[in-house]
Order: C-alpha cells, then structure tokens, then sequence
C-alpha cells in the first residue's frame, strides 16, 4: 500500500498512453497545476515523457464544452437529458433497441466505461457497444484469445527490465512509450540487452536498435512464420512445455511452411536482406529471456490477429511465456484501453471477460438483473459506422473520441451523421470535428476532463490506478457515469444505477469479475470487490488478477505474470498455436495509386491533439501535417522538402507538407494521425484510408492504403501568430499551433501579398480590433508583406507572408511572439523577419524547450555524447524522448567532423 | 565676444613667401563661412589676408542647435564653435555685429556701415538666408518672432513665460523644432502648417504622420492645413485667426515659414541674381572675384536651404582658392536630420511615382517608418524615420544609379544579424 502524499499533491495517472504513468499533480489554486512523475508509481518510477511532462498546459478551459447543447442552444442539464431520454425511447419504440449505438473510448475511465456497458447491453438492449480501442488493440486481444482463451497480457514491464533481447514489431516505442523505451533503454545498459526492430519505417527506435528489419508493410507473418520453422528445424522447440501445455503446432507449423520455408523465402517476401533475417533467427533462438513487444503496427492491420499470433506462436513453441524476462507484450495505444477490456466495452465482448456462451450470458442477466440483456454480438467500429450511413443505426451516442478524424473514411461518416435522429456527443472539448457533426437532433453533454474526473484506468501489464481529481469540474461538466446512470434511472430502471460514487461502481464491476468465477476467468478482482471508498481512494495500484483470497488480509496481491504454470483459459487448460493465413495488404497499389500510405504518431501529440494541442512546448516538435517521402520519390514526384503536397487515396486526400527523409522506403509515404479540424484545414488522416478490417477482430487496416502523392503550387507560404484562436480565409491551406503567448497558423495560400494586405486593412477595421495599430512591412513587387497589430505596447498579432519559395521563419517569429512587449528591435524583426537575436531552431526537446541550433551548437562547442550535451544545455535530460534525435545529431555532426 | 571695429591690424606674413597675400573678405560668419575659413586655413594658410564681417554679434555658432538651445536642452556654449583665439590664431581678422551695407566692385571695396571700409582682391558672400513673414494683417504685432538666430531664441525665451500660449506658424523642419523647444519650457504651443502634412518637402504621408505623432508626443498640437488669415491685438499679439474663422488664443507667434536668400547686398551691387546669388560650379558670381556659398547661392538654379550642400560649397571653394581643382555639381537632394530627436532621412523622390515600386516598412508605434523607392532595381528615392543607419548607402545609391545588391539589406539594415534560413 502507498503511504498518501504530502497534501497538496495528488497522486494521479497520466492520460496519454497504455503505459500508465504515476504522476503527482499539485494544483495551483488558479485551474493550473504543477507536474511531477510519482517516484512511487511501479509503472515509471517518477519518469515522465515529453507528453506527460506537459500536462499542466493542458488544463486551461479554452475550448472546453461547459454546458450541455441542444442543436447548437445551451440549455440545461435537465432539458438536454430529457432530449436524449426522450428520443432514446422514440428510437428503441420506433425501431427496435438495436438501432441505439454506443461509441466509447479507451479515454473513459473504468466506471465510465462499465455503466455505459451495462446501460447498453442490460437495460437499452442493444449490441451494438464499440469504442476507438477497436481501431487499437482489438487484434491483440483477438490473438490473446485465440492462443490463451482469454484476452490476457501474459507478462509484465519488469520483463522488459530482466530480458535479454527486445524485439520491437510495428512500435515506435521510442516516440510512443518514452517511459518504457527508457527502461529497455536502461537494462541495454544495465545487461546488454539487446534490441531488434521490426519496421516498415526506420523509426527513431529502429535507429537505436542492434539491428533493424525494414520489412515491406504486411509482411510480418513471413517473418514470424520464417522464425517458427526455425526454431522448430533448429532445436529449439521446448519439447515438455509444446507437449503438456499445447495444442495446434503440426498445423501451424505447415502452414508456416508453406508460407515461408527459408530464410531465402523471407528475405523474399520482406525485402530483408537474408543475412539480417539469419542474425535476428539466431538472435532469438539462442536468448531464452525475449520479449516480443508489438504495437499499432502489428494491431492496425487486416491481418492483425494473425500478426499477433504468428508471433505468439514463437513464444509458445520456446515455452518463453510466464516467466521473468519473456512473453509476448501488447503495448497498448490509450490509458484505458485495458479497462475497456476488462469492463467488456466492446461489441464482441459482454462484460468482465465473458463473451455470449449461454452460461455467460445468464451468469451476467442474473448479476445485473437485466431480463432484457442482449444474447449476441454487435457490429463492431467500421460496421457500426456503415450501420449508420445505412440508416440502420437512428442514435449514436459518442463518448471521449473524436471519430470523425480518427475512423477510415471519416468523410462519409460526417456525412452520414445527418441521418441519425439523435447524436449524442459527451465530450470536453467544444471544437473536436466530432462535436462539430451534426445528427437530425444534435446534444452535447459537456464531460469531465483529466484532473476533474476520478476512477480507475488499467495500463499495458494490467495494473489498475486510480485517476484522481485535483481540480475543479468546470462549468456544468459531469463524470460520464453519472450521466449515464441518470440516463438508465430515467428509463426506469431506477435500482440497477443506483451509483452513487465511482468506488460504487467499481466494487460492482470488481463483484462482477469475480462472479462464479472461481478461478474459470483470468479477470478476477475479488479481493477488491469491498473496496470501502477510503480504501478505494488509496488502496491501488494492483495488477490483476487479484482473486478474493490472494495475499494476507487487507494487502491483496496481485499477479506479475500469467501462465507460468502452463495452464491457459481454453477448456483443456492448452494454449493454441495458430494457422495464419500468407501476409498480404487488403488493398494493392495501383497505378492511380502507387504508393502504400501508412500512418501513425509523432512523439509529443496524442491522438487528435485536443490535449496536447493545447501545450506550447508539445507543439513545437512538428508544428504542421506531413507526409515523409523517400528521396527518389520525392524527385520522381517533383516534391521538395517543406512544399506542400496533395496526398490521395480512392476515399479522400489531404495537403501536406512533405518532408524528404530515408526513413520511409521508396514506395511508402507516411502521415501523422493527429490534425483534425480543429488543427488543420486538410490533414484528417481518416479521411484517407479505406480501413479493411480485419476478419477475426474487426480492427481497421489503418497504416497500408493505396494512395498517389503530388505537389501543389501554392503562390505564397506564411503564418499569422494570434493571442486567441482565430480562423484563417476559406481556400487557403494551414495548420495550428500553440505557441508561447497564444497560437500559430502556418499557411499556404493563392492570394498575393496585395489582397493579403487589404484584409489585414479590412481587420484592423474590425470592431475586434478597435484602438490597435497596425506595424507593416510591404514589398508587394516581390510579393512579400509582414505585419503586426499592437494595442498600445502589447503585441496581438503577427502575420509574414512570403513567395513559397522563401518560408518565413516560424521560429524566429515564435521567439519574438513570447514577449508580450516586443522592444524596438523585437518590433523590427517582426516586420523583417530577420532575427533580433538568434533563433533556438526547431525544438528537439520539448521537456526543457531546447532547439535544434543550441544542440549543434552544444555538439559543435565539444560536447560528444548525450550526457554531455544534456549536461551542457539539459536537452534529453528529463523524459529522454528526444535522445535519439540529439544522437543523430551528434553522428551527423562528427561524420562531417570526420 | 565682439572684435574691436576699429582693429586695423595688418598681418605681416608677406616675408614668408615673398608674394604678395591676397586681400579676401568673407561677409557672412555663419556655419558656411567658417567652415570655409577652416577649410581655408588648413589649404593655404599663408595665401590669403583673410577678414571676416559677420552682422550677429557672435562669432559663428551651431546654427542646428537653435531649437534645443530654446528648449533648454543644451546652453549657448554648447552651441559655440570656434573661439576668437581660433581666429587669431589662424591669422583672420573677424568683424563681427557689422551688418555689410555696401559692394563696390569698381574699387574692390566693402562697407561696413560708417564704421570699415574693406578693399578686397576676392570677396566671399555667405550671407544665408532671412527669414520669411507671411504678408498677412498683424504680423508687425509685438509677439511675433521670426526664429532663425540667438537673438529670435532669446526673445522667444522672454516670451514664453509660464501659461504663455504660443503658436507656430510652419511645419517645416525648424517650426517643428520651434514648437518642440516650446512645449519643452512647459509653453501651451500650437503648430500650424498649412500643407496637409509636415516636411512635405522631405516627407511622404506616412513619415510625415510618425513625425506628426513624434510632435503630439512631445506636447505639441498640431493642426495641419490650417491657413493663417490674421493676427489680432490691442497692442501686442492676442490672437491668430485661421481662414476657416478659428480663433486660437495666444500670447506668442512664432513665424517660421521659410526663408528665401539674401540677396540684396549682390544685388545692389549688380551681381546676377535668381532666386539667390547666382554661381557656377566653381561658386563663382557674375564677378569672378567674388564668390558665393551656402543658403544666399543658387547654383544650377538650385537654392538650397541645409547646411550639407553649404558645407560642400565651403569645401569646394576652399580647394578652388587653394588653386586645387574643384567643381560643385550639386548636392543630391536629401535631408537627415532629427526632429528634436527623432531621426529623419528623406533623399531623392519622396512620394511613389505610378512607374516605381514602393517598399515599405512601417512601425508607427515603435516610431519607424522607412520607405524605399525602385524603378529598374535602382533606387530613386528613400524616406526613413525614427533609424536612419542606411541614409549612406541610400544617397550613394541614388547619386550613382547603380543597382541594387541586396534590397533587404537597405531596408532592414546590414547590422542586424544575418537573415535566418527557413
């Protein structure tokens, strides 16, 4: 048990990523609060990433939903709640309980998540539960289920501290899991661990691993199945574990067979140099303690659940599961993805691990005392959708996801929206492209955000924390449980939510888990099924399961790792190897679209940036949507670094800027998923990709679609720096920031200097701005023109528009835009665009603000390793993120040295 | 401060040399004359008998500092150039509080009123220029001043007592300095110009508004096309009159609407007159012994009224007397100049003609402004306010034609770090 913290910090977890961070949060008094990472927290021992580290400059209420809306009219809390009871009942009347859909959000917390779960599936009576862990790990817990008969993480982090090798597949670790990537980092370190990363991309952890496998996108079921006629050819079949605790080899063996025989026929298919392909098999055969860490790459794919268990299957045929140092490891996307999971928030799932076997469905009817629970599955993410756009879905209630960025072919579910008789939104933040839909009837419930909310979350090794509250709820925002169960009261069933606290519904949903149970379920948390609230509010973190009688009276144990013992949750007790089917992408390239369109992360944004959107320091690793391009596309194509390109695909396009890299092979381009509406006029990567799901799990191909790539000549590039959100003319293309002092544009526009000029006149005119000044600099000969509004001596805007050739300087002019006051020659330099004083160039760390010119600087000063160059200016010192990028930095630096 | 009129003294350097010196006056001891006699001396000292006869009781000040010697800024020392040691030492007899009063070019002699009579082999008018006043009803009143010497600053100072209202009537450059002097001694001070902005010779519209701002800053109300009809008083100035019927109350009218070159004593004389005494690139009159420079020349029928191009006539005629070859082609027009404080550079076309393309930068509320002009890639024009580091390279460029190098450069200042890679 943890001893409670000195008040006033609060122990919470972070809200980013599956690794679940401990973070203590003090708050100011004044909405902000001050972070630190919990020493304490088993899940990063006090370390933070960029993201996390950024947290208190996410709190601020700018473009928080407050009040509840109907059709765009704030009403209240009573009138938007009889809205959606109302419509709900008409909906359920008119077309049956299975026309209402829910979709959730590995963002909600636990108890959110349950009592939308069993407000659905209980009471309404409809199937049809999904949540944007679908889109996540859905392939994963497919391949769990297939190989262990239950949706279990076998392992823990700390075998990522005692392994000896760490293949990495489909995970930029380094940018997606810091703080893990930190403790793999430090057992290289501390044993020698090594490191292999399997990548389409060479990723910034493909750049700090032992050896890299740039693998055609696809093709990671030959490689696998290659490694498993390995091992079994070469010895190392672990012939007592296959025997007693297995089933299924001979077949997944042959299949592997014909798939990939040889070395020579992975290289083939991969793209691999066989030599690379020889030295990972050996590498892996010959270290026991290996963990095979796999992420969105693997997950995101039509062919997900047979990535997963192709590499299972490796596992399972070396017995190398349940023991310190080894096994498999899903690495989770979101903070709850798990809890989802757990709560059975997903439309193949019922609740707390129990699916729709008779005994399951009945076990749950009875615990809940819902008659009208639903007998079967429901459509999961990409049909729930189509659902919609067929008119078979009438009510959609969203909850903490923003699916009209995030979903494949977002487009057409915007559009769809319209049919619905009601949408239901709960959601923080006003502007998402999600609150902006529009459905027949339209409610926006506002919801508590990270720090006003309390609850449970389960990270990546299945270890519950709580989050806690250390603000003030804003305006009318509400916790999403407490909707929802005044939702379920009104439709009267008024003793089956009863909640009346989180730890409530947690003792229910733990009672649930431990139902009949009887060590039947892998999810058993009976110990904390009597939670009292007090020691609801310290009692965790704990990993699961944590069934009634483990450990002494009043310090339950959970469990570090499963199946040690061999015995799995299939009913003969034997885990399965699996027959995949040969790799392939659900879509070919085509000459109308020739190159494969993979997507994911950058390292500081999350998700679509409604968080991380709003901190300065998180927005200054990339400021604007890109695609990467291998250098002879990028010729091939006419594209230059930092032009602007149209990416197509058969469902939508977007424009980005390009950025000519090796890092992406020729044939692949790449584009972050984070710039929504709200962020950028095109970038909405769900607007690209077709999403073929997977057929086992349903998860959405996201990260393999057909797509052409083209320049666009736009006229003139710029960027305007505002203390308020302001939106930029129709036509033009741009993307938003937050900076130092309020938020930047980046714009790409046909408009000359003139016209620009003349709106900027029209502005100034503007009631908005009466009483401001207007500083300009104009050369519209050459098409230049840069300007900035005072009021008085504080500076309000800033604007420089240039030729596209020419760029202005985004960092010089963030630096200038800080000052609330420029001096005389920060004015002048606003309008020159040359720098009063030298630029810090782009930022590489974001934790302590330091750009790429001081780093080279640093290195060119002597500073020859990491550590010195974070001694010399604290750049990679705190989350450790950026260290790749400064050791690049310091190789590209002595090879020209050299 | 005066030299005795009655001084006679002769130098004897004759012996030096064994030729005979060469009897130069000066008339004039402005800031032209002596920086001719300074220019004088260091060429060849021994070559000439040199008097100077200046009509102020002083000896040649700092003629720019006027307007900060009338706000307090600086004292009359400040504003002191040579001391009569200076002149003594170099062997030049110095008449000073002498008005000339007569040229006569048959006898080679100047008159100084009935006190000098003084025979010359070559004679150098630097008489500058007079002050300007309106031909209007009023403007003999006591309380209107002229501002143009040490004595119209003293009897401003008496004037501008404490809750004095004054105006001043021109927003040129030393009008606005005027009014800035005033509002400094805590005087109520209005500007009048009756152009639609200030220094619309020098200024665009822009400049002329920061400049205006820099005024109204500095207390000053202005008001621009404010066309003065008449001053009014029992006695003594009371009020101004505009032609709109504006009355404006005040104590004390400063008139500062130009000057126009003195001229009379040349032209008495019978010298060739245009607007000023006319010269050729030698600054030779129509009398090629006697020579003219500074505000009272008109040279290729340009009048100038700044002390730049006075200074390079005084340089020029200097080496032509030392029998160095010398030619004056005329000052490129510009002007850079602070208003009391304010930085100002304007040369060659101030406002944008349709075939040029204009730059421009413009920070009114840091007080900057700065305007060039292109036709063809060569610069034809420059207006700047508030710094004026690149005025050099600006007149360089537009004397010589050449093209430009680096426009950015020129705008935005060679000094400041180099531009930053996108």
């Amino acid at each position: 048990m943890l001893q409670p913290v000195a008040d006033p910090a609060v122990r919470t977890t972070c809200p980013y990523c599956g690794v679940g961070c401990g973070v203590l949060a003090t708050p100011d008094g004044q909405g902000g609060a001050a972070i630190a990472g919990d020493a304490e927290h088993p899940a990063n021992y006090g370390r933070l990433c960029s993201k996390g580290s950024a947290l208190g400059e996410t709190l601020s209420l700018e473009n928080r939903l407050l009040h509840p809306q109907v059709d765009g009219t704030r009403v209240s809390w009573d009138a938007a709640l009889d809205t959606v009871v109302g419509k709900l009942r008409a909906v359920a009347d008119e077309h049956g309980p299975d026309a209402i859909a829910f979709y959730l959000s590995g963002q909600l917390l636990t108890e959110d998540y349950y009592v939308a779960n069993k407000l659905a599936k209980g009471f309404i009576g409809t199937p049809h539960v999904d949540t944007n862990s679908r889109l996540c790990m859905s392939s994963a817990v497919a391949a769990h289920r297939r190989a262990f008969g239950s949706d279990t993480v076998p392992g823990c982090y700390e075998d990522l501290d005692e392994a000896d090798l760490i293949v990495l597949v489909g995970s930029n670790t380094a940018w997606c899991h810091p703080v893990l990537f930190r403790r793999m980092a430090d057992a290289k370190a501390r044993r020698g661990t090594k490191f292999v990363v399997i990548d389409p991309r060479r990723t910034q952890t493909a750049q700090e691993s032992d050896l890299f496998l740039g693998i055609r996108p696809g093709t990671d079921v030959a490689l696998f199945s290659g490694l498993l006629v390995y091992l079994s050819d070469n010895g190392f079949r672990d012939r007592a574990f296959v025997e007693s605790h297995t089933a299924g080899l001979d077949g997944a063996l042959e299949r592997a067979r014909l798939i990939a025989p040889d070395a020579a026929a992975v290289a083939a298919a991969t793209g691999v140099p066989e030599a690379d392909i020889a030295a990972f098999y050996a590498l892996f055969s010959g270290t026991r303690r290996v963990v095979t860490a796999f992420s969105q790459g693997v997950n995101q794919s039509a062919q997900g659940t047979d990535k997963g268990n192709s590499i299972i299957n490796c596992h399972l045929i070396t017995g190398r599961i349940g023991e310190t140092g080894m096994g498999p490891f899903s690495l989770t996307g979101q903070p709850n993805a798990m809890g989802g999971r757990e709560v059975g928030g997903l439309a193949n799932m019922l609740a707390a691990h129990m699916h729709f076997a008779p005994e399951e469905v009945d076990r749950v009817r009875r615990f809940w005392g819902a008659p009208r629970i639903i007998t079967g599955e429901g459509m999961k993410a990409v049909a729930l959708f189509e659902a919609v756009a067929k008119g078979k879905i009438k009510a959609l209630w969203v909850m903490g996801t923003n699916p009209l960025v995030s979903m494949p072919r977002a487009d057409l579910i915007r559009d769809a929206l319209g049919g619905l008789d009601l949408y239901v939104v709960s959601e923080a933040v006003a502007d998402s492209d999600t609150a902006r839909g529009l459905g027949k009837t339209t409610v926006l419930l506002p919801a508590q955000g990270w720090g006003e909310k309390d609850g449970t979350v389960t990270n990546s090794e299945r270890r519950i924390s709580r989050q806690r509250r250390f603000l003030d709820s804003p305006g009318e925002a509400r916790p999403d449980w407490a909707v929802l169960a005044e939702v379920g009261r009104r439709l009267g069933h008024g003793r089956a939510f009863a909640f009346d606290s989180a730890a409530a519904i947690f003792r229910e949903h733990a009672g649930l888990s431990a139902y009949e149970n009887n060590g039947t379920r892998d999810f058993d948390l009976g110990a904390l099924a009597d939670l009292s609230e007090a020691a609801y509010d310290v009692n965790l973190p704990v990993q699961w399961p944590i069934p009634k009688r483990s450990g002494p009276r009043g310090a339950p144990q959970g469990k570090a790792r499963l199946f040690g013992d061999g015995r799995f949750y299939t009913f003969d007790q034997r885990a399965r190897f699996v027959a995949v089917q040969p790799p392939g992408l659900a879509l070919a390239v085509s000459e109308a679209f020739p190159f494969v369109l993979n997507t994911g992360r950058v390292r500081d944004h999350w998700h679509t940036m409604t968080r991380t959107g709003k901190s300065q320091r998180l927005s200054a690793h990339r400021a604007v949507p890109f695609v990467e391009v291998h250098p002879d596309d990028a010729a091939a194509h006419g594209l230059a670094d930092g032009g602007i390109a149209r990416l197509t695909t058969a469902h939508g396009e977007a424009e980005l800027e390009v950025t000519v890299t090796d890092t992406v092979v020729p044939g692949n381009v790449f584009m972050p998923m984070h710039w929504g509406g709200a962020f950028a006029s095109r970038a909405r990567v769900g607007a690209l990709v077709r999403g073929m799901p997977d057929p086992v799990s349903g998860q959405p191909e996201l990260k393999a679609t057909p797509a052409a790539v083209a320049p666009v000549a736009y006229r003139a590039r710029g960027f305007l720096m505002t203390r308020r959100q302001v939106d930029l003319p129709e036509g033009w293309w741009w993307a938003r920031a937050a900076i130092t002092g309020g938020w930047g544009v980046q714009f790409a526009t046909q408009d000359s200097s003139r016209a620009v000029a003349l709106m900027v006149r029209g502005l100034i005119q503007s009631e908005a701005l009466a009483g401001c000044e207007l500083a300009e600099y104009a050369d519209h000969a050459r098409d230049r023109y840069r300007c900035a509004v005072y009021d008085g001596a504080r500076l309000v805007a800033c604007l420089a528009y240039a030729p596209a050739a020419e760029r202005p300087d985004w960092e010089a002019a963030k630096a200038l835009f800080a000052a609330e006051e420029p001096e005389t020659a920060e004015r002048r330099a606003l309008l020159s665009g040359r720098a009063a004083t030298a630029s810090a160039g782009p930022v590489v760390c974001a934790c302590h603000g330091v750009g790429a010119d001081v780093i080279t600087a640093t290195i060119a000063a002597g500073a020859g390793s990491v550590e010195t160059v974070g001694a010399a200016c604290k750049a990679g010192t705190n989350c450790g993120s950026c260290i790749p990028e400064i050791r690049k930095m310091l190789a590209g630096q002595t090879a020209r040295a050299a | 401060m005066a030299t005795s009129p009655l001084d006679t003294r002769v130098p004897d350097a004759r012996a030096e040399t064994g030729l005979p010196r060469e009897r130069l006056v000066v008339v004039g001891n402005g800031m032209a004359s002596l920086r001719f006699l300074e220019r004088l001396t260091e060429d060849c000292r021994d070559r000439f008998d040199v008097t100077c006869v200046g009509a102020e009781p002083q000896a040649a000040y700092n003629r720019v500092l006027l307007s900060s010697l009338l706000g307090g800024e600086v004292d009359e020392a400040a504003c002191e150039f040579r001391g009569l040691d200076w002149y003594a030492a170099h062997g030049i007899r110095l008449i000073t509080g002498a008005p000339v009063t007569q040229i006569d070019r048959e006898n080679a002699l100047v008159m100084v009123g009935e006190t000098h009579v003084l025979p010359f082999d070559k004679l150098v008018l630097a008489v500058g220029s007079l002050p300007i006043r309106l031909p209007k009803p009023g403007m003999d009143l006591p309380g209107v001043i002229t501002f143009r010497d040490l004595a119209d600053v003293a009897a401003i100072r008496r004037a501008a007592v404490q809750h004095a209202r004054a105006i001043v009537i021109g927003g040129g450059l030393l009008g606005l300095e005027a009014a800035v002097g005033l509002a400094r001694l805590g005087v109520d001070t209005t500007l009048l110009h009756v152009m639609d902005r200030l220094m619309e010779r020098q200024l665009d519209h822009h400049a002329a508004g920061l400049v205006k701002r820099a005024m109204e800053a500095r207390g000053v109300r202005v008001i621009l096309q404010a066309d003065t009809d008449r001053i009014e008083g029992d006695g003594r100035v009371e009020r101004l009159v505009l032609k709109d019927g504006t009355v404006l109350p005040a104590e004390l009218v400063v008139m500062s609407v130009g000057v126009r070159p003195s001229v009379g004593l040349a032209q008495a004389a019978g010298l060739e007159i245009g607007r000023g005494i006319k010269v050729d690139d030698r600054l030779t009159t129509s009398d090629p012994r006697i020579f003219a420079l500074g505000e009272c020349a008109e040279h290729r029928g340009l009048v100038y009224g700044l002390v730049e191009p006075a200074y390079e006539h005084a340089e020029t005629l200097a080496r032509h007397l030392a029998g160095q070859p010398a030619e004056y082609r005329g000052t490129a027009l510009s002007t850079s100049l602070k208003v009391s404080g304010l930085p100002v550079f304007s040369a060659g076309t101030v406002d944008t003609p349709d075939d040029a393309e204009a730059i421009v930068l413009s920070d009114p509320g840091a007080g900057l402004y700065r305007k060039l002009l292109l036709r063809d890639g060569k610069l034809i024009g420059a207006v700047f306010v508030g710094d004026i580091a690149e005025q050099g390279a600006c007149k360089g460029l537009i004397r010589s034609g050449d093209p430009i190098e680096n426009v950015d450069d020129l705008m935005f200042g060679r000094l400041a770090s180099e531009p930053l890679a996108a």
